[in-house]
């Protein structure tokens, strides 16, 4: 591991001043991630600023009845409160289905969401990867890529990485509609978590679209008023990352679909709201039928690679499944 | 780079002088030769190097001894008390929960930690509902412990030998 400098500040606006001084350093949050990248040589920051302790780790309420988790609020937590449990079952069930019961004990919610792909070019530093060494190539493309996505890759020129994002939590907050609270060098700010990940574009080093320097110190849930949850498919029951997982939401009244929220895990570079899916249900009868076709309209666009094809009729699947459950009245 | 720390270990502390990348699995065992934790994969996925912190389980290989600060490091053998073995202690003894025993004190640490989380009705991945009281079924042992391998397989005993205390502690039927 490279030698750095490991430094505290007394709160998140100093611990953002001094990392914007400091431009090959990294905020350390839980480091369930970037300890074992640093292990790898993946990550070499020269200065650690640590805001695990500094972010709040308190789920509060907001006053238009939803929630404001702290950055610092570990995955475990967050599963366990009550009211995360009650109102967004899909939440708890997203990071209960996420990592083990060490990890989520020490992983946060802003790190959760700042986690790296966990391909297996990216993790190996005498691979091609242009998302950890960029110009280099791209070792999956037509390496080993059975659990790579399906959706949204760039397939040509320095840009090219076909990884996945690998959080589950991040899946159930895209179909939730939270907003990412931002400290930054300039300020505070706020976003859609949908505006935090980015695909890879022609640069896919950069995973999100947060610039050096800024610290995510809250995520703020919208409040929820349909029933929601979870589905995860993996190849061992427990401890894995999704092959393809999905964050759903649905309120069916007379027979039609009067509200959906849609998100897909294990298929893109990004959490991957499932936009065109949506469109096609709303209004129509919550039908196996129709979720079917809702599922085939997000799917059309899939681009599946040599040994991952079987994602797509997967994905479709586990679509219908869930929202079948959620249908049924399941909660 | 070399920075002062204070350990604070199964009740004692210690002052040490670490370099900042020395994790806590390496500081326990290679500076205090306490090696009830183990190194197994040192990359977080098969749990033998489990100790609490504070209380709750957590991987020590993914820890910077220099992030500890003033928390309580718990390992396998600081779960003793006056020398006498925990309950899990005994109850892996009796269930014959383990071959050759290099991942037992990740388990038995991560089985307390199994057993607090339950009693706090925390809900796991196979819990239907999420808001009901917790009972630690095989299936939700098998489950929450998920996070520690074991290489001889001894899986067969370990739920049982967590079952049995999680039974005697209320939190199964």
């Amino acid at each position: 591991m490279k030698e750095f400098r490991y430094e505290r500040s007394p709160d998140p606006a100093a611990a953002v001043a001094l990392l914007a001084r400091e431009p090959g350093g990294a905020f350390l949050g839980g480091g369930t991630n970037l300890v074992d990248l640093m292990k790898l040589g993946v990550a070499t920051p020269d200065v650690l600023v640590d805001v695990r302790e500094l972010t709040s780790a308190e789920v509060s309420d907001l006053p238009d009845g939803g929630l404001r988790i702290g950055a610092g609020v570990p995955n475990a937590d967050l599963a366990a409160d009550r009211r995360v449990r009650e109102r967004y079952p899909v939440l708890a069930q997203a990071l209960l289905a996420g990592a083990s019961g060490q990890l989520r004990n020490r992983a946060t919610t802003g790190g959760n969401l700042l986690q790296r792909t966990r391909c297996g070019y990216f993790t190996d530093v005498t691979r091609p990867c242009n998302k950890r060494s960029p110009g280099s190539g791209c070792g999956a493309l037509h390496g080993v890529h059975r659990n790579h996505a399906i959706l949204g890759q760039t397939f040509e020129g320095p840009g090219a990485c076909v990884a996945t994002h690998p959080s589950d939590m991040a899946v159930a907050l895209v179909a939730l509609d939270a907003v990412v609270r931002v400290l930054g060098p300039d300020g505070e700010r706020s976003l859609p978590i949908g505006e935090l990940h980015r695909l890879p574009g022609n640069d896919p080093s950069r995973d999100t679209t947060l610039r050096h320097g800024e610290l995510i110190t809250a995520v703020d849930l919208p409040p929820l008023d349909l029933p929601s949850r979870y589905r995860k498919v993996r190849e061992r029951a427990s401890y894995a990352f999704a092959l393809v997982s999905v964050a759903a939401a649905l309120r069916v009244e007379d027979g039609v679909v009067a509200d959906v929220r849609l998100a897909l895990g294990g298929v893109a570079h990004t959490p991957w709201r499932a936009r065109a899916a949506e469109e096609t249900l709303l209004g129509r009868p919550a039908t196996e039928e129709a979720f079917a076709a809702a599922a085939g309209a997000e799917l059309a666009a899939a681009t599946p690679l040599r040994d991952n094809g079987f994602k797509v009729p997967l994905a479709r699947n586990v679509v219908v499944r869930t929202l079948l459950d959620l249908s049924g009245g399941t909660r | 780079m070399d920075t002062e720390i204070t350990l604070r270990v199964d009740g004692a502390a210690h002052p040490l002088t670490v370099d900042t990348r020395t994790t806590l699995l390496d500081a326990l065992r290679e500076r205090l030769r306490n090696t009830s934790p183990k190194k197994g994969c040192d990359h977080g996925q098969c749990g033998a190097c489990t100790v609490l912190l504070d209380g709750r389980r957590v991987n020590s290989c993914l820890v910077l001894a220099v992030t500890v600060g003033d928390a309580e490091v718990t390992t396998s053998n600081g779960l003793a008390t006056d020398g006498q073995p925990h309950p899990l202690h005994r109850s892996f003894v009796r269930r014959d929960a383990f071959q050759c025993g290099y991942c037992t004190p990740g388990q038995i640490c991560s089985a307390a930690g199994v057993l607090e989380e339950a009693r706090a009705g925390w809900p796991s991945a196979v819990t239907a509902d999420l808001t009901a009281a917790v009972e630690l079924t095989d299936t939700e042992i098998r489950e929450r412990m998920s996070g520690n391998l074991c290489r001889c397989a001894a899986y067969a005993h370990i739920v049982p030998a967590v079952a049995d205390v999680a039974a005697a502690e209320g939190v199964r039927r």
